[in-house]
């Protein structure tokens, strides 16, 4: 089975503050991760390879620094990476990045089934993996927390619900979307570790894809930020400090006073 | 597309800690920008001198003027329409209002004429009914169809759905066939009276900014919204409203997907949304083991435990307990934030309870500036003070209450 999983390099999100001097983020020594979520994505991906076969590839859209990324992951036991970067894909919002990463998979030798993660924990929408399941015209299942049975022309799930799951079955090739909970991602091997270190990740700019340019980037974005504001901080309540047995005691006579608890 | 900064630059570098990407640096004394830019705009206001220049490509002239009234998807759970239906009907009637368009309802499913009923009581003016035998059960295939030709027939200028499993399967996948803008998980919506476009507010950059979006040249405008964000529609006495049928043409359809079966499952008993009390723990709680001082606090108080998202991607703790954006949105009587520093993307989700109390080590944690009452402090001392006095008081006041009903 032909795999592609798609990989997002997202900010460690513990690390992001605001300084309150100037309401503004500190960027200084904020790590990029890959995206948690896809992790999972690439052990559901790297373990239907251990039982059936076939390659693994990793793909992603971003700047030049997500190599360093997608070399984590070739040290993880994915076969192939690639990286989509170019100025003009710069600014898209998730309707041009799904069609963007669809265009670069089908640039690809055929694909059995394209896996992502169920989010990205930056922007946290959901909906580039349904989008290129759209743009490449195949199914899609959302939320998926165990692959039940698995060939390389169909696949059956558990799809999670609000109140517990759907079992569905799916024809490929299609898309999934994966949970965390699917399954525990396996640690680089030394092995891995070493492939990843001499491979170079091939990188595919706007001229090495089948594309239409208004379709990419920021001007094919339907969607644009217009505004951004660092939430209103105004401190409007009382803030003990000192001993903690003597802000434990103003708090629970504060409680007591106004009959909180 | 293309961000300039022009030699008026002045190199006084209030543009570069603003810059949400780290695009912006400094060189030979003047601000230069890298491939990291996403062309957000953050920096074009902040200049003093109006520096940099972001131009855009003319927008198209597309001819939206066709596409009019605020749609709701009426999303069904095991045949009944989800809470969150109504709470959209409340937001969604408030936009209509703004622009004096009708609010309609989109209703797919089996034998649904009861539910649109329902609707109409609900002030709806018009729900546009699909009643398909193969609309009985969620399938992504038949319903985006479906979905997808009624709004094409119909042309709504906005659609609200329900962040729920079925509306963020559902709604991208329908965007992205309609080739229009979807915001995922809106805090607030609004119009743009001059423009007419509907204003998308939503935590934005790992949840520590918000983000006003827009879909300015594509119709129609789609959002997602949390269920328990919005307020939820009361019925109303003066409602009269109309039902619309609309047959779904599937001939040219392939399927691929079978639903084969639908399990419900016991969730474990974290009810974080009905709680009246919730403790919840943050990165500063450290470990798995060290959790259950939060559980210990939460039972003596009777209350709920909850959890940051720091704290479930970490392991700690499951993601079911996760409050935030990310997580379930709660409005408790008392909210005590242990160890939470306080992203936004935790304070949309519970920035609506009456009393916020928060426990840090941090002073300078944003957290609190939101609470009531602030505890600066190790909260491996605080927290055993807190169980040790408030243990105390429960079981004194137990003591009261059977006093009481002795002598009564």
């Amino acid at each position: 089975m032909n795999i592609v999983v798609c990989i997002k390099q997202v900010p460690d999100t513990d690390d992001i503050k605001i300084d309150p001097e100037t309401n503004t983020l500190i960027r200084e020594g904020v790590e990029s991760i890959i995206n948690p979520y896809d992790l999972h994505a690439l052990e559901t991906a790297l373990s239907l390879k251990d039982r059936l076969g076939g390659t693994v590839t990793v793909i992603s859209m971003g700047p030049g620094q997500v190599k360093k990324s997608l070399k984590k992951t070739i040290a993880l036991g994915a076969d192939h990476t690639v990286l989509l970067s170019d100025r003009s894909f710069a600014g898209a919002d998730t309707l041009a990045t799904s069609y963007t990463l669809a265009c670069g998979i089908k640039e690809l030798p055929e694909s059995d089934l394209i896996i992502c993660g169920k989010q990205a924990i930056d922007g946290d929408t959901a909906q580039v993996g349904p989008g290129i399941a759209e743009h490449l015209q195949i199914p899609h299942i959302t939320y998926v927390k165990e692959i039940m049975e698995a060939n390389e022309h169909q696949l059956t799930v558990k799809r999670e619900t609000e109140t517990g799951y759907d079992v569905i079955k799916m024809e490929l090739p299609g898309v999934i979307t994966t949970l965390m909970e699917i399954n525990e991602p396996r640690l680089p091997s030394i092995r891995g570790i070493l492939r990843s270190r001499k491979t170079e990740i091939p990188v595919w700019g706007i001229d090495d894809i089948t594309i239409q340019k208004e379709f990419i980037g920021l001007d094919g974005s339907p969607t644009q930020v217009v505004k951004v504001d660092t939430p209103d901080l105004q401190a409007e309540g009382e803030i003990y400090e000192g001993e903690p047995e003597n802000q434990v005691e103003q708090l629970i006579k504060e409680l007591n006073d106004r009959q909180i608890l | 597309m293309n961000l300039e900064i022009s030699d008026k630059c002045t190199g006084c570098k209030k543009c570069i800690p603003v810059c949400p990407f780290g695009a912006l640096e400094m060189k030979e004394g003047r601000a230069e920008v890298n491939e990291r830019c996403t062309y957000c705009g953050a920096c074009v206001d902040v200049c003093p001198v109006e520096a940099i220049t972001l131009h855009k490509t003319s927008a198209e002239n597309k001819d939206l003027s066709s596409y009019e009234n605020v749609w709701v998807y009426g999303e069904l759970t095991e045949g009944e329409l989800a809470p969150v239906v109504y709470e959209l009907i409340g937001e969604g009637r408030k936009l209509a209002d703004s622009l004096e368009e009708k609010l309609c309802v989109a209703l797919l499913g089996c034998g649904v004429e009861d539910k649109a009923e329902k609707l109409i009581d609900y002030g709806v003016d018009t729900v546009y009914t699909v009643d398909h035998s193969r609309l009985e059960r969620y399938n992504d295939e038949y319903y985006t169809e479906s979905f997808t030709q009624l709004i094409q027939s119909h042309k709504p200028s906005i659609i609200l759905l329900g962040a729920t499993t079925i509306g963020r399967s559902l709604g991208p996948r329908t965007s992205a066939r309609l080739k229009t803008g979807l915001t995922a998980d809106c805090t607030s919506l609004k119009i743009d009276k001059d423009k007419q476009n509907l204003l998308q507010v939503r935590p934005a950059f790992s949840g520590n900014i918000m983000a006003t979006i827009v879909c300015e040249n594509h119709r129609p405008q789609m959002a997602t919204v949390r269920p328990g964000v919005m307020e939820r529609a009361a019925p109303r006495e003066d409602a009269r409203g109309e039902i619309i049928d609309f047959e779904p043409d599937f001939s040219h359809l392939k399927v691929h997907t079978t639903l084969l079966d639908s399990q419900k499952e016991q969730k474990s008993e974290v009810n974080l949304g009905e709680a009246e009390i919730i403790v919840s723990g943050g990165r500063g709680v450290g470990s798995e083991e060290d959790f259950s001082l939060i559980r210990e606090l939460a039972e003596v108080l009777g209350g709920a435990v909850g959890a940051s998202r720091a704290a479930v991607d970490k392991g700690w703790i499951s993601e079911d307990h996760q409050v935030g954006q990310t997580g379930t949105t709660v409005s408790p009587r008392v909210y005590i934030a242990c160890g939470i520093s306080g992203a936004v993307q935790h304070l949309v989700g519970m920035e609506n309870s009456d009393i916020i109390i928060a426990i840090n080590s941090d002073p300078q944690a944003p957290i609190f500036q939101h609470a009531t009452y602030g505890l600066v402090g190790d909260l491996f001392e605080i927290i055993p003070l807190l169980i040790e006095q408030l243990g105390q008081k429960e079981s004194s006041s137990g003591a009261n209450t059977e006093q009481q009903e002795k002598t009564g």
